[in-house]
């Protein structure tokens, strides 16, 4: 039986026009993107789960053309991105950390290589668990408007035996950021810091 | 246009196997949700002409942003559905006023046809609220099918002088729906019942 086997997906997009503060000309565009499938692990401990590391590639591969279809079909115009893991209650935690890699690859290799480490967060958790997926800049993990979270999961997932993988990526940062410290436009993007 | 959105979010929910059962075409749900001022917040009015307004500049703008995202002809969606949460402080009414007088006919305009009853849920709620958006066949209410809702939440919405107005449209009924009932090829179509 193949590793990977698919049962819903739920994609998501929020454009944010104001937060009773002055409205861009742009709205701002967040979007996730989350799939389900099955745990090939569930319900027993498996020492070696690398397989299904390589196999999440091509997954996330196509969970990232999608999600940047669906945010105006632009990678230049992506500037922020997360990810993260929703294990159903017959899995561990570490079933949920095996998107790390191919979560992040999957969005350098379609947004072009950026540079900053992609921030997560992973929870195990019964059908309908919401997960606030953390968002940096793509270049830049200290650009400090860009720093934000978006809610995301799938209502009636995941079962017991199941994985949902998510990936979130926005077209701006904060509507009405305005506290100062690392700006977009000062980017060095040497070390995916600054 | 009446209506001052803060927001709008956009989701489209696929189902690829349901029970271990290949679904094949994938089911697919969009709903779209708007996040708008209550211009009635906290006082009680009589007259609510302008909520009809804005539900009439909704349905229409909220109907081709599920088509959009479903990216397919109005003609072809198969079921439908609206609802509203209210923020607390407004009252129940004021989703009626946007969701019964005027909303229908520009969703029915943008799918081309749609003589059944938009089945309709409404409620009162704070940041974060879900609500069910019920789904029922467009061209006959009966079609056993297509009985069905959608969960829809804003995250950071309704705020208290805030309404989430929601429509849902699909082209599809459920994953592995076999309970018989009049069946979608059997519509005769001119009473919106069967």
């Amino acid at each position: 039986m193949s590793l990977i086997e698919i049962r819903r997906l739920r994609t998501e997009v929020e454009e944010i026009r104001h937060e009773y503060g002055p409205q861009p000309a742009e709205p701002l565009l967040r979007g996730s993107i989350c799939v389900v499938m099955r745990n090939p692990y569930a319900g027993r401990y498996e020492p070696d789960i690398m397989p299904m590391m390589d196999a999440l590639k091509p997954v996330g591969l196509e969970m990232a053309q999608r999600l940047v279809k669906a945010l105006g079909d632009d990678p230049r115009k992506i500037e922020s991105y997360g990810k993260g893991a929703i294990v159903g209650s017959k899995g561990e935690l570490e079933h949920g950390a095996l998107w790390h890699a191919p979560g992040g690859y999957a969005m350098r290799e379609v947004l072009g290589g950026a540079k900053a480490i992609v921030p997560s967060a992973k929870k195990l958790g019964g059908p309908g668990t919401r997960l606030d997926v953390p968002i940096t800049h793509i270049n830049a993990s200290y650009v400090r408007s860009h720093f934000d979270a978006m809610e995301v999961g799938i209502p009636g997932a995941p079962k017991a035996d199941e994985i949902l993988f998510a990936l979130v990526m926005t077209t701006g940062g904060r509507i009405h950021a305005r506290l100062g410290g690392l700006k977009a436009a000062e980017i060095r993007g040497e070390d995916g810091l600054r | 246009m009446k209506a001052r959105i803060r927001k709008i979010l956009t989701a489209v929910d696929e189902v690829h196997i349901e029970m271990g059962k290949t679904v094949s075409p994938p089911t697919r749900r969009a709903v779209a949700a708007a996040v708008i001022e209550n211009p009635f917040a906290g006082k009680f009015e009589e007259d609510l002409s302008d909520l009809m307004t804005i539900g009439e500049e909704l349905g229409d703008l909220l109907t081709r942003k599920c088509v959009e995202a479903l990216g397919i002809e109005g003609g072809r969606a198969e079921s439908f559905g609206k609802a509203a949460i209210v923020g607390e402080n407004g009252e129940l009414e004021h989703a009626a006023a946007i969701l019964h007088p005027k909303l229908g006919t520009p969703v029915r305009k943008v799918l081309t046809k749609g003589p059944a009853l938009i089945p309709s849920a409404k409620k009162m709620g704070g940041p974060g609220t879900a609500i069910d958006v019920p789904l029922g066949h467009k061209d006959a209410a009966f079609v056993r099918s297509h009985f069905d809702a959608i969960e829809i939440r804003v995250a950071d919405a309704p705020r208290a002088n805030e309404i989430v107005v929601a429509i849902a449209v699909t082209d599809s009924g459920r994953p592995l729906a076999r309970i018989g009932g009049l069946q979608k090829h059997e519509i005769k179509g001119e009473d919106g019942l069967r």
